[in-house]
C-alpha cells in the first residue's frame, strides 16, 4: 500500500457559470509538507473548502479519500473529526479572550456539566510547549502579535487529533522572524508524523518547505512534482502557463535631479507622547521609485500614514513638497498637495467592498466628475473606465461590486482611485501583498508607466526582493528612524538586513 | 512582455455591458405590495383599492415616509436615530404653542418647526460626529430628552386648535386639472432626462442601453404616475402631504445619488476608515446627516399637528421604530452602505397599507403589532436568503 494521507479525485465544482474545479486530482502522501501553489483564482481555496466540509458532500462530484477511507462531509464538524484541520490567512482566534480559551473554543474540557478550568490551563500549557511557544495561557490574545497569533492557531488545530493540517497563506501577515519560527515549527510537526498541505505565493518558503508541489490552473491540475525537480521559475512559468523571464521588470529611466517631496527632520508621536518616528530626513525625486525596507514595526508604514495626515497625534518636522512648505493635517490637504496613499490592508484602508468599480475609482476624486456640485454619471462611467482598462483590470462589468474582485484586482481599483487624483507623489505601502504572479507583474508595469510620467513613487515592501528589484533608491528604517540608504547599485540583501535590525548607519 | 500578458488575458476588460440587472429586492418589494393589495381587496370587497381609501392610505402614510427619507441616510452612513418620534412630537407641539399661545403666522411657524428640528439633530450629531459617542445612545438619550420638553413646554396639555391656513398643509387637495398638469410635466421632466442621458452617453462613446428598455421604464413610470393621479382626483384630488413626500423624496433621492455629500454617506457608511483615507470629512458629513433627519422631523412633526389640529404630549411617540422598519423592510441594510430612498418609501407604503386594511376589515389593534413585527422579521430574512 503507498501511504497517502488523502486522495481528492475527479473533484468537479461549479458556481453559477463558472466551473471553478474542472476533474481536478490532488494525493497527499502521509507526513510530508505538500504545497499547493496557483494564481489567485486557480480553485486553490475551493478545493480546500471541500475538502473541510464548507462546500458540503452532494455539492460538488468526485471523491475524497483520507487515509485509504472515502469520506463525505456534511459539514465542517465532520472534516475535524476525520482529522483534518484548516488554519484562514484571515486568523479565526477571538481576540477578547485569552490563548487556553481559544485553544479550547468548542470543545471545552469539562467536569460533569462544567468547565474544568484547571485542566484547560494545564493542557494548554502543554500545547504551547509543544509548538515551543513560552507564554502564559492566560494571555489574552489580542495582545499578542500577529505572528504568534498564527502559531496560536496551529496549536488549536493541533488540540483537536489533527492528522492533516491546511494552511492557507500563513506567512502572508508574518514578519521575517515569525516566518523562521512558523517554518521551525512545520518542520517539526512533519518529524512528528503530521502532514500538511502548505498554500502559499510566496515560493521562496515553498521550495525551502515542501516535499511536494501541486499546481493548480483555471481549476485544473497542472502538475504534481517532488521538490527536487522543481525550481522557483519553473513553479512560476506552470502557475501562469507562460515563461517568465524577469520577476521585476526595472526599466532603467531618467530621474529628474527635482525634488517633489522633501521631509527633515519629522517626528510623530503617539497619544501618550511616545515616539513613533524619530527625526526622518528624506527627500522623493521626480520620476524615481524609492523603496522603503525594514522589519514590521519599524514604523514605515506609520510615517506615510502620518505624512499623508492620516494619523492623530503629535507630530513636529518640516515637509516640502514642489519646494513648498506644507502644513497636511487630514487626508483632503494632503490630496489637495498632489499626495495619494495605497494601503496596506486594502479591504480595510481602501475600499468601500460594497460599492461598485466606479464609484471606488472616482472616490477621492469626485470633483474631478462633477459639473456644477453635480455628478455627471457619464463622464464618471468614462474616467473610470479609461483608469481601470489602462490598469487592464479584469470584471464582469464597472457595476460590480469590488467585495467579488480577486486580491489583484482590487487592488488596481486601489490604484485606479489614486491616479484619479493626478499624484505627484505616489506611496505604496505593501502594493503586491496576497496577489498572484500575473497581476504583481502587472502591477510593476503600471509602477514603471508613472514613473516615466514623472510621478514619484514610493514603494514600502517586507519583500527584499521586491525592494531590490524596483527602486531606484532604498531607505531602510529600525525602530522609528530611518537607519540606512543605498542607491540601487549599492544595495544588497545583506546590507539592507544589517541596517534594519539596528545596524549601524551607511551613507 | 506585454503582448504575451495581453494574451493571457482571458475575460473582457472594463466598461463592457449594461445588462438589464435582475434586481431582486426592488421585484420582491413591489410583489409583496401588490400581494398586500389584493389581499385586503378580496377581504373588503374592492373597497381596500377605492380612490377615496387610495388617498387616505396615502396620506396616513405621509409622516412616517418624511421620516424614513432621513433615517435612510442615517442608517446608510451606518447610525441610528432612534430620537425621531421624541423630535416630531417635540417640533410639532412647539409649533402648536407658538401658534396657539404666542399667535405666531403659519409660515413662521413652520419655518420655527423646521430649524428647531435641524438644530435638535445638529446637537445629536455633533455627540456622534465629533465625541464619537455611538448613535444608539445618542439619539435614545434625545428620545426621552425631546419628550420631556415636550411635557414641560406644554405643561401635559393638548394644544389646540389650529389656524386653517395651518391645518390646511396636512388636509388639503391640490385639485383636478393643476394635478393632470403636474403629472404630464412631470413624465415630460422623465422624457427629458432620459434623452439627454443616452445624448451624453453617446457623445463619450459608452454603451447606450436599448432604447426599448430605457423608454419601456418611461413609459411604465408615466403609466403609473398618470394611473395615480387618476385615482386620486376621481376622489378629491391629490392631497398635498403626498405632493410634500414626493418634493422631499426627489430632492434626497437627488442629494444621495448626485452630489459628494450623497456619495460620501454610502462611502462612509460602507468602509469609514476607507472614506477618511480617500479625503472625505467624516465628521462633517455625519454632522450633516444628523441635522438634515433632524429638520425633516420637523417638516413631519408640522405634518403631523396639522392633520390632527392639535398637539399632544403623546404625538410621534414610536414613530422612530416605523420609520426604521420601512427603511428596513425597503432594503437598507443596518449595517450601513446601503440602501434607497424609493425602497424606504416603498417600505412605509407596505406598513400603512398594514394598518389600513386590518383596521377596514374591523381586526383588533393588537393584531396589526403582531402583523407589522413579523413582516419585518420576514422582510430582513427575505433580504438575507436573496444574497447568499
Amino acid at each position: 500500500m503507498d501511504a497517502y494521507a488523502l486522495q481528492m479525485k475527479g473533484i468537479v465544482k461549479e458556481f453559477p457559470g463558472v466551473r471553478a474545479l474542472d476533474n481536478v486530482t490532488f494525493s497527499v502522501r502521509k507526513g510530508e509538507i505538500h504545497a499547493l501553489c496557483g494564481e489567485n483564482g486557480a480553485g486553490k481555496s475551493t478545493l480546500m473548502k471541500i475538502l473541510s466540509g464548507v462546500y458540503p458532500h452532494g455539492t460538488y462530484d468526485g471523491e475524497i479519500i483520507i487515509n485509504g477511507q472515502k469520506v463525505e462531509f456534511k459539514n465542517i464538524k465532520e472534516s475535524q473529526d476525520a482529522g483534518v484541520g484548516i488554519i484562514y490567512q484571515e486568523l479565526a482566534l477571538v481576540e477578547e479572550m485569552t490563548v487556553a480559551e481559544n485553544l479550547f473554543l468548542g470543545h471545552e474540557l469539562m467536569r460533569g456539566r462544567v468547565i474544568d478550568w484547571n485542566k484547560i490551563y494545564a493542557e494548554a500549557q502543554k500545547s504551547l510547549k509543544h509548538i515551543g511557544l513560552n507564554i502564559d495561557p492566560q494571555t489574552k490574545v489580542g495582545d499578542l502579535t500577529v505572528g504568534k497569533q498564527q502559531l496560536i492557531e496551529i496549536a488549536k488545530a493541533l488540540t483537536k487529533k489533527t492528522d492533516i493540517l491546511i494552511l492557507d497563506e500563513p506567512t502572508a501577515a508574518l514578519t521575517e522572524s515569525d516566518v523562521e519560527i512558523l517554518m521551525g515549527l512545520l518542520n517539526e510537526l512533519r518529524a512528528k508524523g503530521v502532514t500538511c498541505i502548505y498554500i502559499s505565493h510566496k515560493l521562496g518558503e515553498v521550495m525551502a518547505l515542501a516535499d511536494s508541489v501541486t499546481i493548480l490552473r483555471d481549476g485544473r491540475t497542472i502538475s504534481t512534482d517532488p521538490i527536487e525537480e522543481l525550481t522557483e521559475q519553473k513553479i512560476v512559468s506552470k502557475m501562469v502557463g507562460r515563461e517568465l523571464t524577469e520577476l521585476f521588470p526595472y526599466e532603467p529611466h531618467q530621474i529628474s535631479s527635482e525634488n517633489i517631496m522633501e521631509v527633515r527632520d519629522y517626528s510623530v508621536f503617539d497619544d501618550k507622547g511616545k515616539p513613533l518616528i524619530k527625526n526622518a530626513s528624506f527627500l522623493v525625486k521626480k520620476g524615481e521609485i524609492l523603496g522603503i525596507s525594514g522589519l514590521m514595526g519599524a514604523g514605515r508604514s506609520e510615517l506615510f500614514i502620518s505624512l499623508f495626515g492620516g494619523l492623530k497625534g503629535k507630530r513636529t518636522g518640516t515637509v516640502l513638497i514642489d519646494g513648498k512648505e506644507t502644513r497636511i493635517n487630514k487626508p483632503q490637504d494632503a490630496i489637495k498637495e498632489g499626495l495619494a496613499y495605497v494601503s496596506e490592508d486594502r479591504k480595510r484602508y481602501g475600499l468601500v467592498l460594497g460599492m461598485d468599480i466606479t464609484k471606488n475609482t472616482t472616490l477621492a476624486a469626485l470633483n474631478k466628475v462633477m459639473k456644477l456640485k453635480i455628478i455627471d454619471d457619464a463622464l464618471e462611467v468614462k474616467k473610470a473606465g479609461e483608469l481601470t482598462s489602462k490598469m487592464k483590470l479584469k470584471a464582469p462589468n464597472l457595476e460590480a461590486k469590488v467585495g467579488q474582485l480577486s486580491g489583484g484586482n482590487q487592488q488596481k481599483v486601489v490604484l485606479s482611485k489614486w491616479l484619479m487624483t493626478n499624484p505627484k507623489v505616489l506611496i505604496l505601502d505593501e502594493p503586491t501583498r496576497g496577489i498572484d504572479v500575473g497581476a504583481k507583474y502587472e502591477i510593476y508595469k503600471i509602477i514603471n508607466e508613472l514613473v516615466s510620467e514623472g510621478v514619484g513613487i514610493v514603494i514600502i515592501s517586507s519583500e527584499l526582493p521586491e525592494v531590490l528589484g524596483m527602486s531606484d533608491r532604498v531607505l531602510v528604517m529600525s525602530e522609528g528612524s530611518i537607519t540606512g540608504e543605498f542607491l540601487r547599485e549599492e544595495a544588497t540583501q545583506e546590507k539592507i538586513m544589517m541596517c534594519a535590525t539596528g545596524g549601524k548607519k551607511h551613507g | 512582455m506585454g503582448k504575451t500578458l495581453a494574451e493571457v488575458e482571458r475575460k473582457t476588460q472594463g466598461n463592457r455591458g449594461l445588462s438589464f440587472k435582475f434586481d431582486l429586492q426592488a421585484y420582491t418589494l413591489i410583489i409583496a405590495l401588490v400581494l398586500i393589495a389584493v389581499i385586503f381587496s378580496v377581504f373588503t370587497s374592492g373597497e381596500f383599492l377605492s380612490s377615496r381609501n387610495i388617498s387616505n392610505l396615502i396620506t396616513q402614510m405621509s409622516v412616517i415616509a418624511v421620516l424614513a427619507i432621513g433615517m435612510t441616510l442615517v442608517i446608510v452612513a451606518g447610525h441610528i436615530d432612534l430620537s425621531v418620534g421624541s423630535l416630531v412630537g417635540l417640533t410639532g407641539g412647539i409649533a402648536a404653542i407658538l401658534q396657539v399661545w404666542q399667535g405666531w403666522g403659519t409660515f413662521s411657524v413652520v419655518i420655527a418647526a423646521i430649524v428647531i428640528g435641524a438644530v435638535l439633530g445638529l446637537w445629536q450629531g455633533w455627540w456622534v460626529a465629533y465625541r464619537a459617542v455611538p448613535a444608539f445612545i445618542v439619539t435614545l438619550g434625545g428620545m426621552l430628552i425631546f419628550r420631556g420638553i415636550l411635557i414641560g413646554l406644554s405643561k401635559g396639555q393638548t394644544v389646540a386648535p389650529m389656524e386653517d391656513s395651518f391645518k390646511q398643509i396636512g388636509n388639503s387637495y391640490f385639485p383636478y386639472i393643476p394635478g393632470y398638469i403636474l403629472a404630464v410635466i412631470s413624465i415630460g421632466l422623465l422624457v427629458f432626462w432620459t434623452l439627454q442621458n443616452r445624448k451624453k452617453r453617446k457623445q463619450l462613446g459608452l454603451m447606450i442601453p436599448a432604447a426599448t428598455l430605457d423608454f419601456g421604464k418611461v413609459g411604465i413610470y408615466a403609466f403609473f404616475i398618470l394611473l395615480t393621479t387618476y385615482m386620486l382626483n376621481r376622489y378629491l384630488g391629490i392631497p398635498v402631504p403626498f405632493l410634500i413626500v414626493i418634493l422631499f423624496a426627489a430632492v434626497f433621492i437627488f442629494i444621495s445619488n448626485k452630489t459628494s455629500f450623497g456619495r460620501s454617506i454610502y462611502a462612509l457608511g460602507g468602509n469609514q476608515e476607507a472614506a477618511a483615507l480617500s479625503g472625505i470629512n467624516i465628521k462633517r458629513s455625519t454632522l450633516w446627516v444628523f441635522i438634515t433627519m433632524g429638520g425633516l422631523a420637523g417638516v413631519a412633526g408640522v405634518l403631523l399637528t396639522s392633520r390632527l389640529n392639535a398637539a399632544t404630549v403623546s404625538a410621534g411617540n414610536m414613530y422612530e421604530l416605523d420609520a426604521i422598519a420601512a427603511c428596513v423592510i425597503g432594503g437598507t441594510s443596518l449595517v450601513g452602505g446601503r440602501g434607497k430612498i424609493v425602497g424606504a418609501l416603498i417600505g412605509a407604503l407596505i406598513m400603512a397599507s398594514i394598518d389600513n386594511g386590518m383596521s377596514m376589515m374591523n381586526i383588533q389593534a393588537f393584531w396589526q403589532y403582531i402583523v407589522k413585527g413579523l413582516i419585518l422579521i420576514v422582510a430582513v430574512w427575505i433580504d438575507i436568503s436573496s444574497k447568499k
